[in-house]
């Protein structure tokens, strides 16, 4: 049987089971379900809708610096633009898309247990995601925000845009982000089905081991951050602000204690879907399944000993950068492990191409740039010149945009059969994937160029030195926008007319896979025991049993 | 296709015929150990999210020492403090007789132990409203809103923010906390509670006694520095 595990009832006999989406009908049942994989589409529709909120935002911004000057919006509104863009990326759609929407859905079938630990818990944390939304609209109803996502004071404490809804959003989304990883470290230590023991996780389980560990340990404290800086703004208590006799640096301290480390759980479930892809689509078992295992720990124990390589020009001792200098290198060993171990796995593989396969080649492409220039950023002399200028936002967008995004439209396509049981019409996925990446290197590796000339990050105008490279920026984000609406009729047409998906499309051996499509309301028919590794594929077996006689 | 798992087969494990059983889990005791491993990573987030605090304490006090010391001398009494300590101290104890006789299955001590750790936690509130109303009458209140007559040196309406941040935080946690014991008192008095299914009590004594140790810092760190 061509699964990692065996049990009485296949997925082929199990007809009398309803799926998921239709054992139970009508609203309410969605909106007090405790299903794992209900709660996961939730996410998925509405990290979707802010996704959408997040790049129009995003396109006002660049069709506003097409020229130098004003084109389309005033500087102030140009402000508030960017802060939107960013925070609603940041918060509403990065922190959770893979793991909430995507992990919520495939980590308890994976394990092969009937739900995740506290389902009650999971429905909270996805309401205290809407609190935190409609915090965040709040915002922009009020006067909207123009501290930047980062509410450095003391800016974030005299500016009279609406600084207390925003940052009170973010505290009520970082619970909705606690109790989410704390729901899945307890999943994972717990409900694991028979014979899964912890080298025979699916990988994608290990990114989100280590993303939960972050959640649950760097989250709180940018929690009573915000609430420190809500009580200074309320109270005038002078923590932060110079003026009432607080240190500006100390915020940032707080600050990227949580968001450095945020940022590695925006991108360490990205890795998750990346090493799951690739081999499932190389058709070969994973090169260096405990080295990439691993590494994600590692990443996530590195990544909070590295905040200080924020604050490289804000009054850091020589001392303290040289050390977060030299840490933030030492993030780059197990991020290449990983990337090396990928590659190493499509070496000699099988490789399909399908459209997951092709948005992993645009991960490994995008995701290496991002990756090799944060060495640039980490390194103290070169930092102090980029420092605050393009070269940082083309960085971090081939990261999160690059990395994460790209690896959770892979992940999208790669899973949609099993969410929705359709297909859909691969020359259109790998059309929005061509387009994509065109679209995105365009749009990116402009900024890369212009932020080594000096171009400066969040200003409203330049200089006409600059003005064709923002042009081809500019042009280029269009041409993304235009790949990810093609991805968008691609799903849109699945669901109106796609052909019917068997259970096991990509003929993957993790247990997802080895219950229907979509799978039933309690996910499996009969317990399911793990008696394989994850990637152990059939025709491996076969390849090495004929090497051998 | 051989060797399949009996899932079904653990209805006889024990507590599995308990109406507290959650049937996605596989028997009682996975239950029971699922939800103490969530509530300790819980404390820990609330560990980390007090940390916050504790560090503007400890840059407080590093930047304002003077301020603190006659702060904490002149305006913070030792004796409520003290008082309060040991009210919180001797909840955590019946707190964890409780557990215990929920362990055992006795109602009739599960409702005593709790009432009495109730009472505990309002007299520590009556105190704390005493300390409290005492400073907002002189006007030592946070930043803008400081209005104390009397000349402490440095930045004291950043002392009393650091004050009220601190044991504010941890009194919405005993509150927090009074609401939990209450319910739990409730469904000990209808007997839920037995050897098989005592999760709640026990993992509401793991929350109670963070509290109680969140406060065996703050006392000394505010009240008793010299």
């Amino acid at each position: 049987m061509a699964s990692i595990a065996e049990t009485h009832t296949g997925p082929h006999d199990g007809g009398h089971h309803e799926s998921y989406l239709t054992a139970k009908r009508g609203i309410a049942s969605w909106l007090t379900t405790v299903d794992h994989k209900r709660i996961g589409v939730m996410y998925l529709a509405s990290i979707l809708f802010f996704f959408f909120v997040g790049g129009v935002a995003a396109l006002l911004v660049r069709t506003e610096l097409l020229n130098p000057g004003k084109d389309l919006v005033e500087h102030a509104v140009y402000n508030q633009l960017f802060t939107l863009h960013g925070a609603i990326m940041v918060f509403l759609f990065i922190v959770p898309s893979i793991p909430a929407s995507l992990g919520n859905i495939v980590l308890p079938l994976m394990l092969g247990a009937k739900d995740v630990a506290f389902p009650k818990m999971n429905l909270a944390s996805y309401y205290f995601y809407v609190v935190g939304a409609i915090l965040f609209i709040l915002t922009i109803v009020l006067g909207g925000l123009d501290t930047g996502w980062t509410f450095y004071a003391p800016y974030s404490t005299t500016t009279s845009t609406s600084v207390i809804s925003a940052t009170f959003g973010a505290f009520v989304l970082g619970f909705s982000s606690i109790f989410t990883g704390i729901n899945f470290l307890v999943t994972i230590h717990k409900m694991r089905a028979p014979g899964m023991t912890w080298d025979r996780m699916p990988l994608m389980v290990w990114a989100l081991y280590a993303t939960s560990l972050i959640q649950v340990l760097a989250t709180p404290v940018i929690a009573i951050t915000l609430l420190l800086l809500i009580c200074e703004r309320t109270f005038g208590i002078g923590i932060f602000d110079p003026a009432l006799g607080g240190d500006p640096v100390l915020f940032q301290h707080f600050f990227w204690f949580y968001s450095h480390p945020v940022v590695y759980v925006m991108i360490l479930p990205g890795f998750g879907v990346i090493s799951e892809l690739v081999t499932v689509h190389s058709r070969k078992g994973i090169f260096g399944y405990m080295a990439i295992a691993i590494s994600s720990v590692a990443i996530a124990f590195i990544g909070f000993l590295v905040w200080g390589h924020h604050m490289f020009v804000a009054g850091e001792s020589s001392l303290a950068a040289t050390v977060f200098s030299f840490l933030t290198f030492a993030v780059a060993v197990p991020t290449a492990i990983k990337v090396f171990s990928w590659i190493a796995t499509m070496y000699g593989g099988s490789i399909r191409y399908t459209t997951p396969m092709y948005y992993v080649f645009v991960f490994l492409f995008l995701f290496s740039i991002g990756g090799l220039t944060g060495l640039f950023l980490g390194a103290l002399a070169v930092d102090v010149q980029m420092h605050d200028t393009y070269f940082v936002v083309a960085h971090f967008h081939y990261v999160m945009m690059g990395g994460t995004f790209i690896a959770f439209l892979g992940g999208l396509f790669h899973w949609w059969p099993k969410f929705t049981g359709k297909m859909y019409d691969e020359r259109l996925g790998k059309l929005s994937a061509v387009l994509v990446f065109i679209g995105f290197n365009v749009t990116f590796f402009t900024q890369f160029v212009l932020g080594s000339r000096g171009m400066p990050r969040r200003y409203y105008t330049y200089q006409p030195q600059f003005h064709t490279l923002h042009e081809i920026s500019t042009i280029g984000s269009y041409i993304l926008t235009a790949g990810l609406l093609v991805a968008l009729v691609t799903f849109i047409k699945s669901l109106k007319s796609g052909e019917k998906a068997t259970a096991n499309p990509w003929n993957g051996m993790t247990l997802e896979w080895h219950t229907e499509s979509p799978p039933i309301e309690h996910n499996f028919a009969e317990q399911p025991i793990c008696r394989r590794g994850p990637y152990d594929f059939p025709e491996i077996d076969e390849s090495a049993a004929g090497a051998r006689h | 296709m051989s060797d399949s798992h009996a899932a079904h087969g653990h209805a006889d494990a024990p507590g599995n015929n308990s109406p507290f059983f959650q049937h996605h889990f596989v028997t009682m005791t996975q239950q029971a150990s699922a939800a103490k491993l969530g509530m300790w990573l819980f404390l820990v987030q609330e560990v980390l999210f007090f940390s916050g605090l504790f560090m503007f304490y400890i840059i407080f006090r590093y930047l304002h020492p003077d301020t603190m010391l006659w702060a904490s001398e002149h305006l913070l009494d030792k004796t409520m403090g003290g008082i309060n300590t040991v009210v919180l101290l001797f909840s955590s104890v019946t707190m964890a007789l409780a557990v215990r006789a929920g362990q055992v299955g006795n109602k009739q001590h599960q409702v005593t132990y709790l009432a009495i750790t109730i009472v505990c936690a309002c007299i520590f509130l009556c105190v704390k409203y005493v300390e409290y109303s005492h400073k907002f009458h002189m006007g030592a209140l946070p930043g803008h809103f400081y209005s104390y007559a009397g000349n402490i040196p440095g930045e004291p309406q950043t002392f009393f923010a650091l004050y009220f941040c601190l044991t504010g935080l941890h009194g919405i946690h005993v509150i927090a906390g009074i609401i939990a014991l209450l319910w739990l008192m409730k469904r000990s008095a209808r007997g839920d509670f037995g050897p098989t299914y005592y999760a709640p009590l026990e993992l509401t004594g793991l929350y109670w006694h963070l509290v109680d140790l969140v406060w065996i810092f703050l006392f000394p760190l505010l009240y008793l520095i010299h």
